[in-house]
């Protein structure tokens, strides 16, 4: 049932501390689950060229990305045993120190879950089309590109 | 015919609108109108453009009438 969902990844703006410890407290009733495997990505200040990021402004080729976000999860599916899985990635600004990506994988086993979310994260950085413009202190801006 | 244009992020910017409908002439194909627009907007480092022809990414694809066609900076998610 969890895999064939299409499910909503983006949301507005900073993903909240809270939604993390919320998603954590839903899984307490699926006992079949011996082990959570949890990434959060987190906006650093880069400083270049003596310019300080203060903030990263996401968009994205929606209707593409979540069409990409549902292929990763179907293929994460088919290659880890995992009982549920959940993303969320922001758009819009987000400030350093702020949270813009939350992967969250559960089995019943560590290795599992461990391996399965880090292929996500993998998977995110490397084929969904998701822009980000660095934002400095001063406004000016740059282009981020994945590494 | 009519293909929809899709801008993101970067090239976006520096074609200065978001999409745009062009009028183009039958059988051409994707990595024709990438060419032709990285011309049009001095799209810089033209290497790292992917396009996605109705959200797949190619460009080895003959375009027909009504095809969404969107220009891909690299990408930064996470």
């Amino acid at each position: 049932m969890d895999k064939k969902k299409p499910k909503k990844v983006f949301m507005q703006g900073a993903i909240p501390p809270e939604k993390i410890a919320k998603s954590i407290a839903n899984h307490q009733s699926k006992t079949n689950i011996g082990a959570h495997s949890i990434f959060l990505g987190q906006v650093r200040a880069d400083e270049i060229d003596c310019k300080t990021v203060s903030a990263i402004d996401y968009s994205a080729y929606e209707e593409m990305a979540e069409q990409v976000f549902h292929e990763i999860r179907e293929d994460a599916f088919s290659k880890f045993d995992i009982t549920c899985a959940h993303i969320y990635h922001s758009l819009g600004e987000v400030k350093t120190g702020e949270l813009c990506l939350f992967v969250f994988t559960s089995s019943a086993h560590r290795k599992i879950a461990i391996e399965a979310c880090n292929y996500f994260v993998e998977e995110i950085k490397a084929k969904v089309p998701i822009f980000g413009k660095e934002i400095f202190e001063d406004q000016t801006h740059q282009w981020k590109v994945n590494k | 015919m009519k293909i929809n244009i899709k801008y993101f992020g970067m090239i976006a910017e520096t074609a200065g609108k978001n999409e745009e409908i062009l009028e183009v002439d039958e059988g051409i194909f994707a990595r024709e109108l990438k060419a032709r627009q990285i011309k049009t907007y001095q799209i810089a480092d033209p290497e790292s453009v992917q396009l996605a022809v109705n959200q797949n990414l190619n460009t080895e694809v003959e375009l027909k009438e009504g095809d969404e066609v969107a220009f891909l900076p690299p990408f930064a998610g996470g």
